[in-house]
């Protein structure tokens, strides 16, 4: 059973690369809404835990309890009987006097959830099999808008609200450690918000069965402070690094020329499909392909070279590439940061 | 003696106890050979291959679970690759819910309600044997088609759009959703037997009050799945419609609606769980009543919780559906209907206790797995109220902490009286005891492999681990729970393997059982074990709750029958006074090519919608000559 | 065990009628299990319905000729079938045997209109979602009106046979006779959804 129930521990590591005990945890809640869902599982947990000794207790005296010798099915007393009755009247009513506490406990932990903010930082976030488009939206300056696929920052303290929706099948977005879950369905839009109460990284996964690799459909949430959180918007709206040596710059070519353009974009280059991930800002994130691979440039070179085998029915294709211009593109992927 | 022999109109009271056993055996009898077996429409012979096929089915399904968790030992484990692994679980989830589970349940229903009763045999016999065909068909469809890599993928809940026309590639959701077909089809049939056997053919003097607690769980479950398979009948045709030719319902491009797939669904697959459940409760009932050695506690109570176990068992399907984003005021209500459910369960839970508590516990084989049942499953009942909860099942909603509810609920809850009503009425089935010593070692084996398998999947789901993933990576920190779980898995085989030897064994080897072995009041133990093809030389007449308990020396019975004509006893519904001596439908070969046509019909309609047309026409040929009248003395009237 | 006879029952009837009838009982069975199949049919159009920003979903309301002359002949086809209940209970052979062919006739009737019916809907199954519940709707309908005539049928070819004076076949004329009326009674709120609803 190991550190489940220590969600303290979670706490401890801030910037894992590799993981790190509770950054997928409803145990180790790091956000207001997931929390308070803890105090709530605790509160359940204790009193199913009472009820159910009160069940075993009474179970093992009754089976254990002494009683005068005798096989024979015994005469019925009406008097015993109305005993018997009585008392199973009384654990019912107790039955009900619990769950109805539970029920209005319940009731008043939903409507804490979602508080409504002027302040709130609002993402569009699109599932795709097996991968999630992020959208930073700015109502009043289109030009700040940008995607950030599979991750997720967000300052510290402030509400954000995530408006869900997906165009293939359904997924469901849940980050354990900073709120409960929610299904993007297609043709329905849905929203959940959520507030990081403590800078870290957690990781949230398609929690809805989507087909072949929903086991890889991961994405991170990285809460961090609201100055770097700037920072990290201002690097992000900008365009793509240029390539800053030849090897860079055959895969830049590479990459334009190749088949990589029809499917994805790089702001500040020709390559503008939309099909797959944005890479503008690839090597700035912290996974590739749905949090399969820690991003270096050796992952991203084994990625292109064979996405099949380490994602198979991927809607990445093998490429045909030489091994120099495979060394060349993932230099360039791995410059973009 | 033979039939020419015998007056037509003679009577029972013609004949001694000896030479009526022998007629009414070549009465009722099934004749040997292949075209015997194929035309039977004896309740017993059809219950037992329910039985056995569905314990088949069960062993096939644990040995996926098996595969799943050799997967899921290690992270990035590569036993199975995705697309099997998926296959494997929507088999594993399919063939549990679809091919063991619900047909076990009404297997036992089939051959021990008639029994319970004091009848001859299940009312519509013949629909019966189709029954089983047609279950056996589509059992067989889908381990057909996972043996050919063919197997459906989408979860045993088949969510559109990934089951769908543009999702579901291949034939892998259509057999599935023909499956259900197959599969709803009989549970339907033996669910409206069921109503009539008991309705109308309860021995004279089964008032409503009398009735054994194991009739009413299977009287309600029978309702239950009249009213709630419908559902997923109709959703499995309007996906197979979507899919097959081009219809819209789940198509929100073109007014459809994806979430009307999962209302659908649930409104079906809610009261299915209690479908499972209710006659597991029934056999608790009767395995308590008799081990305690004193008559139920609370028998009003207990019949009216499975019908408020019923009723609100169609009030809650939305509680699946918790995170779709529904409208509040509707998740309030389903999240207070959830929580009620657990009222009715609770007072099953109590008058139980009270039984033992004020009984004589007798410690043999079926008591035990009882007292294994209601540890375990007041945890699944307990969890259930914590998922009944909006908000706390925001979080453990697809994790792994539902995988270990609805399996605290399945096995510790259905699968545990399951098999102690195997241990129970094995004598009265098959003639021989199982093995006690055995026994004890099953039970223990499985309750501590189960506990050990399923609690820390609780655990697991809230660190964070989804359902259904294939595998997942050690950055997550899942590697040593799953393989703890991996390996307690290999204790609840053992245990499993463990009781197949015992059943099989005993079969051959196991002692003679005489009529009433454990000293029980119902009805089924009046009669030899296994009992005569005619269930009762002469119908029982009843007039208590527990007739071998009141009047244990002599049982009260009917005289007046036909000897020249499979007859049996119509009462009416609420006092079971008697009011016609009806004929039973004889053997017939029809049932089963009447199976085999729709079985042809079905399965082509995967693959043409016009096969519904020409394979209706066979299918009409096989029920017309099923239902004409051969002139045999049944038809007299 | 031993036994003790305690009741004679050799003077019962060798066959019971209604409510003493386990076919009777069946009957009801399946009704209450396909009258929930059209139950849900129903909420699922209402369900679609309710999701619309307008009904119908590209299309006009189906005209109401066919349909509307379908039900005249269902609900006429009440009154000889509650004729042949009434005879059949008296256990009159020659009136029963014209009676089912009258309502022989009066179950391939309905079929007719029923041909026209689908294409005055005015819209495809595979339009759109409202096209595929109203097919939907039409084809359960219709598969209920086939599967009873041919009941009808062999029901009818058996009475004027040896078997048919029989009180048990006189249970069976019950039975089809309480299951055209279901026909008739399901085929009303189906009528309401398709032609009614998208007009007001």
């Amino acid at each position: 059973m190991r550190s489940g129930f220590k969600p303290l521990l979670g706490a401890v590591c801030a910037f894992p690369l590799s993981g790190c005990i509770g950054w997928q945890s409803a145990l180790s809640p790091h956000g207001a809404q997931s929390g308070s869902l803890l105090r709530l599982i605790w509160l359940f947990v204790v009193v199913c835990a009472v009820v159910w000794i009160l069940v075993i207790v009474v179970l093992a005296v009754a089976l254990f309890r002494r009683r005068p010798i005798g096989n024979e099915p015994p005469l019925l007393e009406p008097s015993r009987e109305s005993r018997l009755n009585g008392i199973i009247a009384a654990a019912t009513v107790m039955t009900v006097l619990v769950i109805g506490t539970l029920t209005l406990v319940s009731f008043v932990a939903t409507r804490g959830l979602d508080s409504a903010d002027e302040n709130v930082l609002t993402l569009r976030m699109r599932g795709f099999q097996w991968w999630w488009e992020i959208t930073y939206l700015d109502a009043s300056r289109p030009d700040r808008i940008f995607l950030s696929p599979n991750e997720i920052h967000v300052p510290v303290g402030r509400p954000v609200r995530v408006r869900l929706s997906a165009d293939d099948v359904i997924h469901s977005f849940w980050v354990p450690s900073l709120a409960g879950k929610k299904d993007l369905i297609p043709g329905r839009d849905n929203a959940i918000t959520f507030t990081a109460t403590r800078p870290g990284v957690y990781r949230g996964q398609c929690a809805e069965f989507c087909g072949l690799q929903h086991a890889h459909m991961a994405f991170l949430v990285i809460a961090e402070t609201p100055q770097s959180f700037e920072a990290w918007r201002r690097s992000q709206i900008a365009e793509a690094a240029s390539p800053s040596n030849d090897e860079e710059k055959r895969g830049q070519s590479v990459f334009t020329v190749k088949a990589c353009a029809a499917c994805h974009t790089v702001r500040g280059t020709s390559a503008s499909g939309s099909l797959g991930p944005d890479l503008t800002h690839v090597a700035s994130r912290r996974y590739i392909a749905s949090g399969l691979l820690e991003t270096t440039r050796g992952s991203l070179a084994a990625w292109i070279a064979d996405p099949q085998t380490l994602k198979p029915g991927s809607n990445m294709p093998s490429v045909p590439l030489s091994s120099d211009e495979l060394r060349d593109v993932s230099a360039y992927m791995a410059s973009l940061k | 003696m033979s039939t020419s022999d015998i007056a037509p109109d003679a009577r029972d009271t013609a004949l001694q106890e000896k030479a009526l056993a022998e007629r009414l055996a070549s009465l009722w009898a099934t004749p040997r050979g292949i075209l015997g077996a194929l035309s039977t429409v004896d309740h017993k012979i059809i219950g037992r291959r329910y039985i056995v096929t569905a314990f088949i089915f069960l062993l096939l399904g644990g040995v996926l679970a098996l595969a799943i968790r050799i997967q899921l030992a290690r992270p990035e484990n590569r036993f199975l690759g995705a697309d099997i692994y998926n296959q494997v679980f929507t088999v594993h989830g399919s063939n549990m819910m679809f091919l063991f589970a619900v047909p076990v349940m009404e297997a036992f229903g089939v051959y021990l309600v008639p029994l319970m009763v004091g009848t001859r045999n299940i009312a519509f016999p013949r629909l019966n044997a189709f029954s089983y065909w047609i279950y056996l068909a589509g059992g067989i469809t889908l381990w057909a088609a996972l043996a050919l890599d063919m197997g459906p993928d989408i979860g045993w809940f088949a969510y559109v759009p990934l089951s769908g026309p543009q999702f579901g590639a291949g034939k892998r959701a259509d057999i599935w959703a023909q499956m259900i077909t197959f599969t709803e089809l009989s549970a339907l049939a033996v669910a409206v037997e069921i109503v009539v056997t008991v309705f109308k053919q309860r021995a004279p003097g089964m008032s409503l009050d009398r009735i054994p607690l194991f009739v009413w769980s299977m009287l309600v479950t029978s309702f239950l799945i009249i009213m709630a398979m419908p559902a997923i009948m109709v959703a499995s045709t309007t996906l197979i419609l979507d899919r097959l030719v081009g219809t819209h319902f789940y198509n929100p491009a073109e007014g459809g609606d994806v979430l009307l797939w999962q209302h659908l669904f649930w409104f079906f697959g809610h009261p299915e769980v209690y479908i499972i459940f209710l006659p597991a409760v029934g056999m608790v009932s009767s395995i308590v009543t008799t081990f305690a050695r004193r008559p139920i506690v609370g028998y009003l109570p207990l019949v009216l919780a499975l019908f408020a176990t019923g009723i609100l068992a169609f009030g809650l399907w939305v509680h699946h559906m918790f995170v779709v984003g529904l409208p509040r005021v509707g998740e309030s209500f389903f999240t207070a209907s959830s929580m009620a459910i657990a009222v009715p369960n609770g007072i099953q839970i109590f008058c139980w206790l009270a039984t033992l508590w004020d009984g004589r516990p007798q410690f043999r084989t079926p008591l035990l797995f009882v007292v294994a049942f209601i540890i375990t499953f007041v945890i699944g009942g307990l969890t259930g109220v914590m998922v009944a909860s909006v908000p706390l099942d925001t979080q453990v909603h697809d994790t792994y902490f539902v995988v270990a509810h609805f399996h605290y609920v399945l096995i510790g809850g259905a699968v545990f009286p399951l098999l102690g009503a195997v241990y129970y009425w094995y004598p009265k089935i098959v003639g021989r005891m199982m093995n006690e010593r055995l026994g004890r070692w099953v039970v223990a084996l499985l309750f501590v492999g189960f506990n050990l398998t399923f609690f820390p999947m609780h655990i697991l789901g809230l660190i964070g681990m989804p359902r259904r993933v294939y595998t997942y990576g050690p950055e997550m920190h899942w590697g040593g729970l799953n393989l703890f779980v991996s390996l307690s898995a290999v204790i609840l085989a053992v245990g499993f393997v463990l009781f197949f030897y015992d059943a099989i064994r005993s079969a051959f080897s196991g002692e003679i059982a005489p009529e009433n072995p454990w000293g029980a009041p119902t009805l089924e133990w009046a009669t030899s074990s296994p009992p005569p093809s005619c269930n009762f030389e002469r119908i029982p007449v009843v007039s208590g709750s527990y007739p071998l308990w009141e009047e244990p020396h002599a049982l009260s019975v009917a005289t007046g029958l036909r000897i020249n004509r499979r007859e049996l006893l119509v009462t009416s519904i609420s006092d079971a006074s008697p009011q016609a001596r009806e004929s039973s439908p004889r053997n017939s070969i029809w049932p089963f090519l009447a199976a085999i046509a729709s079985t042809v019909m079905l399965l082509s309609s995967i693959f043409s919608p016009w096969a519904v047309v020409w394979g209706s026409v066979p299918i009409a040929v096989t029920l017309i000559m099923w239902f004409w009248p051969k002139g045999t003395p049944e038809d007299i009237s | 065990m031993r036994h003790r006879a305690v009741l004679d029952v050799s003077d019962l009837p060798m066959h019971g009628l209604e409510a003493a009838s386990p076919t009777w009982w069946g009957t009801f069975g399946f009704m209450l299990l396909e009258g929930t199949g059209f139950a849900l049919v129903i909420a699922i159009y209402l369900y679609l319905l309710s999701l619309a920003p307008q009904w119908p979903i590209g299309a006009q309301p189906p005209r109401l000729g066919p349909g509307t002359i379908l039900t005249v002949i269902l609900v006429i086809s009440i009154v000889p079938n509650y004729w042949i209940l009434k005879w059949a209970r008296e256990r009159d052979l020659r009136k029963v045997r014209v009676g089912i062919v009258v309502m022989s006739l009066l179950g391939i009737a309905p079929i007719i209109p029923r041909a026209f019916e689908f294409p005055a809907l005015g819209i495809s199954w595979d339009s759109n979602a409202y096209g595929s519940i109203l097919w939907t709707m039409l084809g359960l309908h219709t598969t209920h009106i086939v599967t009873d005539v041919a009941d009808t049928l062999v029901l009818a070819a058996l009475m004027f046979t040896r078997h048919g004076d029989n009180p048990r076949r006189f249970g069976d004329v019950q039975d089809n006779a309480l299951y055209w009326n279901f026909v008739v009674l399901t085929w009303l709120p189906l009528y309401i959804c398709i032609y009614w609803l998208p007009r007001l």
